[in-house]
C-alpha cells in the first residue's frame, strides 16, 4: 500500500483549545496475529460530539471498544503498544477496575440490545447491580434517564410492559437512557442508527446534540451525512490507520488527504 | 404401424421410462416403508403395553383406578382353586397327554384311528377352555395382608392352596423409590452440570484443555450403564462406605445424567444473544452479575428442558441403579422406622424398572405375575412420559414468556 498515512503533522489544532478527555497515543492493537490498529494518536475533547467515520473493517469499532475495554472479551485482542489515558489515567493500568471505568464509559450498541425485561427494570438494571434499592431512588433514575433520552412521554404510560414491544428507534433511544441511568461522562455509540428508518434516525440524533451539552460523545457511523449533522470533529480511518482527525468542517469541506476527499465525497468506500 | 402412431403422438415432454425416473420411485418408497415400519413397531410396543397394563390399573367401579396396586406394597399371593375343577382340569390335562402319545404310536400304521384321537384332543381342549373359565369365576384370590385379616380360611375340601411370590399386592413402594431417585439425582446432575456448563460457555478460555474437557465429557455419554453401575457400586457403596443406598443411586444416575445436561446447558447458554451480555458488562456489571442477571434466566428455561429429558432416560436404567440403590423387595416405606433422619439418605429403595426385571427374570411365571409385570411396565411408562411431557409443557410456556 503506497498511500503516505501521515498522521502526526494532521492533528488537530483547534483554536481554542477545549480540554482532552480521552488521550491516545502511538496505540497499536491486534487480535492475535492481525493487526487490527497502527500507531494511532488522537485526542477527544470534552462535551463534544466525535464521528468516527471509514469503510467497514477500518478499525474503528475496535478503537471505539478500546475506550470502555470491551475488547477485554476477546480473548485474542491485545494492546501491542501505546496507551489510553482518560481523565489522565491509564486504563489499561493493573489498577484499574474494568468495572468502574464502564460506569464512566457507557456504550450504545449497533444493535439495539434491550433486556427482555420490563421498560423500567432495562433502565432500573445498571442502578441494581450496584446495589440500589430504595424504589424512590430507581423511580427518580428511571424518570430522570428516560427524560434525558427523550423518550419518557412516550413511554411513561407503560413502563411495566416489556421493552421488545418499543419500536426500533424506541429500543436504541431506551439503551441509551440504560446508559444515562449509571451516570457516565463519556458515551460511545457504535453505528446506534444503522438498524433505524430515517425518522428514528432523526430522533436519535436529536438526542446526541442534546447530551452533547453534558456527555461526551463519541460515534462510530457509516453515513456520512450523519457524521457531519451531529458532530463537532471527525476522524477518518482507512485500513487500521488514523488518515485524518479534524474538525467536522474541515474534514467535509476541506480536506488535506486526498484518500478522505475521495471518501467523504463517495468516490470510495 | 400400430407402434408407428403411438411415436408420432409421443411428444417431447411425454413419460418415457428411464432408469433415474425407476430409482426415484423406488428409494421414495423404501424410505417411506421403513419409516411407516417404525411408526408401526411403536405402535405395537405401546399399545400392547397400555392393553395389558391397564386391565390392571383401571377397574370396572368406582374409583375406577386400582388404589391397592398403586399403593400397596409388594405381597405374596394367595390362591385357593376350587378342587372339583381342578381335579376336573387335571384329569382332562392328563387324558390329553395319554392320547397324544397313543396317536404318536399310531401315527405311522393306522392313520384313521390317529385321526380319531387328534379330534378327540380337540374336544378335551374346547373342555378346558370352558374349565378355566369356571375356575376363574369361582377361584379365590387373597394378597398377603388380606389373608392374614381372614377369619377363617376355605376349607381344604373345597379348594386347593397355593401361593405365588411377587403376584398380590402393588407396586407403591417402587413408585415412592423411582420418583426419590429422580428428584434426587435432578438436583446433584443439575446444580454440578450447570455450575460445569457456566464455567465451560463463559469462563475458559478456547485451548487443548478445553477440547480435551469437552471430549471427555462426549466419552462420559457413551460408557455403558453397567459400566456406570459397577462404578457406582465401586465408589460410593464399597469405597465411601455408603452401602445400597438412596445416595449412592442419586450419584450414579446424575454422573449419568451430567454429559447430556452440561451439553444442553451449554448450548442454551451460547444461544443467548451476545447483545445481553454486552449490554450489562458495559453498564459496569461483573462477569458473575451479568450471567447471573441476564444469561441464566434465560437460558434456564432451555436448561430445564432439556435435564428433565436427560433425566427421564436416566431414570429408566436398571443397570446403574441394581448395585448401588435398588432392593427385590422392602417392606418398609423410605420414611418408615428411620432412627436418626440422616439414615433417609442411606437406604435401599424399590425401583420400577429394577422390579419389572425382577418379577420377569428373577421369580417362576405363571398367570398370576403376568398383571403385575404388565402393571409396573404401564405405570413406568407413565411416569416416564409424564416427565416428557412436563418438559414440553414448561419449553412450550417459558418460550411465549421469553421471546426475543
Amino acid at each position: 500500500m503506497n498511500v503516505n498515512f501521515d498522521i502526526q503533522e494532521k492533528q488537530a489544532q483547534p483554536t481554542k483549545p477545549p480540554k482532552p478527555v480521552i488521550k491516545t497515543k502511538d496505540l497499536d492493537f491486534a487480535y492475535g496475529d492481525s493487526q487490527a490498529l497502527f500507531n494511532i494518536s488522537m485526542d477527544i475533547f470534552k462535551k463534544e460530539v466525535t464521528a468516527f467515520i471509514g469503510p467497514s473493517g477500518c478499525g474503528k469499532s475496535t478503537l471505539l471498544r478500546c475506550f470502555n475495554r470491551m475488547n477485554d472479551l476477546i480473548n485474542s485482542a491485545n494492546i501491542k503498544k501505546g496507551t489510553i489515558r482518560i481523565s489522565d489515567i491509564d486504563i489499561y493500568n493493573k489498577d484499574v477496575d474494568v468495572i468502574e471505568l464502564r460506569k464512566h464509559v457507557g456504550m450504545v450498541f449497533q444493535k439495539s440490545n434491550p433486556f427482555p425485561k420490563s421498560i423500567y427494570e432495562n433502565i432500573a438494571y445498571g442502578m441494581r447491580i450496584q446495589g440500589v434499592k430504595k424504589r424512590s431512588e430507581l423511580d427518580e433514575t428511571v424518570e430522570s434517564s428516560l427524560r434525558g433520552a427523550a423518550l419518557w412521554d412516550e413511554v411513561k404510560d407503560r413502563l411495566n410492559k416489556s421493552a421488545l414491544g418499543l419500536s426500533g428507534g424506541q429500543q436504541q433511544r431506551l439503551c441509551i437512557a440504560r446508559t444515562l441511568a449509571v451516570k457516565p461522562k463519556i458515551i460511545l455509540m457504535d453505528e446506534p442508527c444503522s438498524a433505524l428508518d430515517p425518522v428514528a434516525t432523526a430522533k436519535v440524533e436529536e438526542l446526541i446534540h442534546k447530551l452533547k451539552k453534558n456527555y461526551t460523545i463519541v460515534v462510530v457511523t457509516h453515513n456520512m451525512q450523519q457524521a457531519a449533522r451531529v458532530s463537532d470533529r471527525t476522524a477518518f480511518f482507512y485500513l487500521g490507520r488514523l488518515v485524518e482527525y479534524e474538525t467536522t468542517e474541515q474534514i467535509f469541506m476541506n480536506p488535506k488527504n486526498s484518500k478522505t476527499e475521495a471518501y467523504v465525497s463517495g468516490r470510495f468506500g | 404401424m400400430e407402434s408407428d402412431n403411438q411415436q408420432q403422438r409421443a411428444h417431447i415432454f411425454s413419460r418415457r421410462f428411464s432408469l433415474n425416473k425407476f430409482l426415484e420411485i423406488s428409494t421414495t418408497f423404501v424410505l417411506r416403508f421403513f419409516t411407516y415400519l417404525i411408526i408401526v413397531l411403536a405402535g405395537y410396543l405401546f399399545w400392547d403395553i397400555a392393553y395389558k397394563g391397564s386391565k390392571v390399573i383401571f377397574i370396572s367401579e368406582a374409583p375406577f383406578i386400582n388404589v391397592q396396586f398403586l399403593t400397596e406394597k409388594p405381597q405374596t399371593l394367595h390362591v385357593f382353586e376350587p378342587v372339583d375343577i381342578d381335579s376336573q382340569l387335571k384329569a382332562a390335562k392328563a387324558d390329553i397327554l395319554s392320547k397324544s402319545i397313543q396317536r404318536k404310536a399310531l401315527s405311522n400304521s393306522n392313520i384313521e384311528e390317529a385321526n380319531a384321537y387328534t379330534l378327540a384332543i380337540k374336544e378335551l381342549n374346547e373342555e378346558i377352555k370352558l374349565l378355566d373359565i369356571q375356575r376363574k369365576e369361582r377361584r379365590l384370590l387373597f394378597s398377603d395382608s388380606e389373608f392374614r385379616n381372614l377369619s377363617e380360611t376355605p376349607s381344604d375340601d373345597d379348594y386347593v392352596y397355593n401361593t405365588y411370590a411377587y403376584s398380590g399386592g402393588g407396586i407403591g413402594p417402587a413408585i415412592i423409590g423411582t420418583t426419590l431417585l429422580v428428584f434426587g439425582s435432578i438436583l446433584i446432575a443439575l446444580t454440578l452440570g450447570v455450575l460445569c456448563a457456566i464455567y465451560l460457555s463463559e469462563y475458559s478460555r478456547p485451548g487443548k484443555v478445553l477440547q480435551s474437557i469437552r471430549l471427555s465429557i462426549l466419552n462420559l455419554s457413551g460408557v455403558p450403564s453397567i459400566v456406570f453401575g459397577l462404578f457406582g457400586f465401586g465408589l460410593f457403596v464399597l469405597y465411601l462406605d455408603w452401602g445400597v443406598s438412596l445416595i449412592a443411586g442419586w450419584f450414579t444416575l446424575a454422573l449419568m445424567a451430567l454429559p447430556v445436561i452440561i451439553t444442553a446447558s451449554e448450548e442454551s447458554m451460547r444461544a443467548i444473544p451476545k447483545g445481553f451480555r454486552e449490554g450489562s458488562l458495559a453498564l459496569g456489571a461483573t462477569k458473575w452479575t451479568c450471567i447471573r442477571t441476564n444469561v441464566l434466566p434465560y437460558a434456564m428455561p432451555g436448561i430445564l428442558t432439556s435435564s428433565i429429558m436427560g433425566i427421564a432416560r436416566v431414570a429408566g436404567e436398571t443397570a446403574p441403579i441394581m448395585f448401588t440403590a435398588a432392593f427385590a423387595l422392602r417392606d418398609r416405606l423410605p420414611w418408615e422406622g428411620l432412627e436418626q433422619s440422616t439414615d433417609f439418605f442411606f437406604q435401599g429403595v424399590m425401583a420400577l424398572p429394577y422390579h419389572i426385571y425382577v418379577v420377569s427374570s428373577k421369580i417362576p411365571q405363571n398367570e398370576y405375575t403376568q398383571s403385575m409385570q404388565y402393571g409396573t411396565a404401564f405405570v413406568f411408562l407413565l411416569i416416564v412420559g409424564m416427565f416428557a411431557l412436563s418438559s414440553i409443557i414448561l419449553r412450550v410456556k417459558v418460550r411465549k414468556k421469553y421471546d426475543w
